[in-house]
């Protein structure tokens, strides 16, 4: 099938998924840091992290993933080149994960943002009141509701950055994208190629969809909804 | 550290390349608004033979990749000898052409999908009002479906336009010279990343905060009634 280029397909598929998933993590990181900040009453990291989201938001991801990764590049080797290091080539996998993670980043920061606001206020200053810690009320009180209030911005997220995650393959990074490129030029046959990998990709969001559906229904068991037959 | 005479010298390029982001953003929007309308009214219709079909639409072009659509049509459709004999050959072959094919189809998903919610969105007392009225179908969808949907649409709209924006970056990949192009042109030959990518991200930035303020422009005209009275007004 595919003139034998199906394992190369699903091999760039297994790169594509690991971008994927490693982006998320470091996405999540900088999400709960950026919603701290906002949250925070530190006027500083209030205004780190505005400048912070709203620079990312403004700009393409593809011109954001070209200037960290080039410009990350030289400056990574300038800073190398003072402490007389030799020339340090940039691993295209981590540049491109932290880049996708780093944009990605912002968006999840106003959802946990949004998620942490939704829970009423009352229900940290009960728990305060029955004398649980500040960490007791973030572990068992504000992160389990945050996750159902979360998951729909979190979904969208998900499947803009999965979708992104294509970009990866323009700065070198040896995804199915790329390996979709390899194989049309090696067969002369790009429909058929580009065309597999689109599917895949269907296969993918349909398959986050579904799951992530299951999830927010399964953090919602216990919240009734408005009925308005 | 900033060479300002590499920037000084590529001022031309990156004002053509901006030029060409302008032209592209504006034809498929046009478009991509004309052609999402319909389809939004299908969308919605209780008939599934008009709903189910641009829902499969969406979805597709919504599920995929936008880069993985464009390598699709630029370089694909080439593999087809039929494609390459038939007459819309001249204009397939172009990348203007398949970069605004690819961008409208793209917009028109979201676009629709936007739309569809706004009109869904209709309190029942208008749609009833219209009927008890008298007025056929077609008149209420012009006279008051559609114009107060696409009102409430606006803020979404306006988003939907900033994301096409920032998506025609992707047009740098089938050799149209926009300004993305630009700054990997320049990056290429001065091998320096903020006097190529750092002000196509500085120009980026400005065009975001324009279009987003002159959407505001557009809200406060076409929502004024939505608007909470101010204290002192009567």
């Amino acid at each position: 099938m595919l003139h034998g280029y199906l394992p190369a397909i699903l091999g760039g598929l297994q790169s594509t998924l690991s971008v994927a998933a490693v982006s998320l993590l470091v996405a999540c990181v900088f999400g709960l840091v950026g919603a701290a900040a906002k949250l925070s009453a530190s006027p500083a990291a209030n205004a780190a992290a505005l400048v912070y989201t709203t620079l990312i938001r403004g700009v393409p991801e593809l011109v954001l993933m070209l200037l960290i990764f080039y410009g990350g590049q030289i400056a990574i080797n300038a800073l190398a080149d003072r402490m007389g290091a030799g020339y340090i080539d940039i691993n295209p996998f981590i540049a491109g994960t932290m880049t996708l993670g780093f944009i990605f980043g912002a968006f999840l920061t106003e959802t946990f943002r949004g998620a942490v606001l939704a829970i009423p206020r009352g229900q940290t200053e009960a728990a305060l009141a029955y004398g649980l810690t500040r960490g007791q009320v973030l572990r068992r009180i504000t992160l389990p509701q945050m996750i159902r209030h979360a998951i729909p911005g979190f979904t969208n997220s998900w499947l803009v950055m999965l979708k992104a995650s294509a970009l990866v393959s323009i700065i070198g990074l040896d995804d199915m994208v790329h390996r979709a490129s390899l194989a049309a030029a090696a067969t002369r046959q790009p429909f058929t190629f580009y065309a597999t990998i689109a599917l895949i990709y269907l296969a993918l969001t349909t398959i986050s969809i579904l799951a992530l559906g299951w999830l927010e229904r399964r953090y919602s068991l216990g919240v009734r909804k408005a009925d308005f037959r | 550290m900033i060479d300002f005479g590499v920037i000084a010298e590529n001022v031309p390029a990156f004002w053509k390349g901006l030029q060409v982001t302008l032209l592209l953003l504006v034809i498929t929007c046009a478009s991509g608004f004309v052609l999402s309308i319909p389809l939004a009214v299908a969308r919605v219709s209780p008939n599934p033979w008009l709903a189910k079909p641009v829902f499969l639409f969406t979805y597709v072009l919504r599920g995929t990749p936008l880069l993985v659509q464009m390598f699709m049509v630029y370089h694909g459709l080439a593999q087809f000898e039929a494609v390459r004999e038939s007459i819309f050959w001249v204009a397939l072959k172009s990348p203007w052409f398949c970069a605004w094919l690819v961008f409208t189809l793209n917009t028109t998903a979201y676009t629709t999908e936007i739309f569809a919610g706004a009109l869904r969105a209709t309190p029942s007392g208008e749609l009833e009002a219209a009927r008890s009225l008298g007025l056929t179908d077609g008149a209420m969808y012009r006279r008051i479906l559609l114009p107060s949907a696409l009102r409430r649409a606006l803020p979404q709209y306006g988003n939907e336009v900033v994301m096409m924006m920032h998506a025609t970056a992707i047009a740098s990949t089938v050799t149209l010279v926009e300004i993305t192009r630009v700054a990997r042109d320049v990056y290429y030959n001065h091998l320096s990343a903020v006097e190529s990518f750092g002000v196509a991200a500085a120009i980026y930035f400005v065009l975001t905060f324009s279009l987003a303020g002159l959407f505001k422009l557009a809200e406060k005209r076409f929502l004024r009634h939505l608007r909470p009275e101010t204290s002192g007004a009567l």
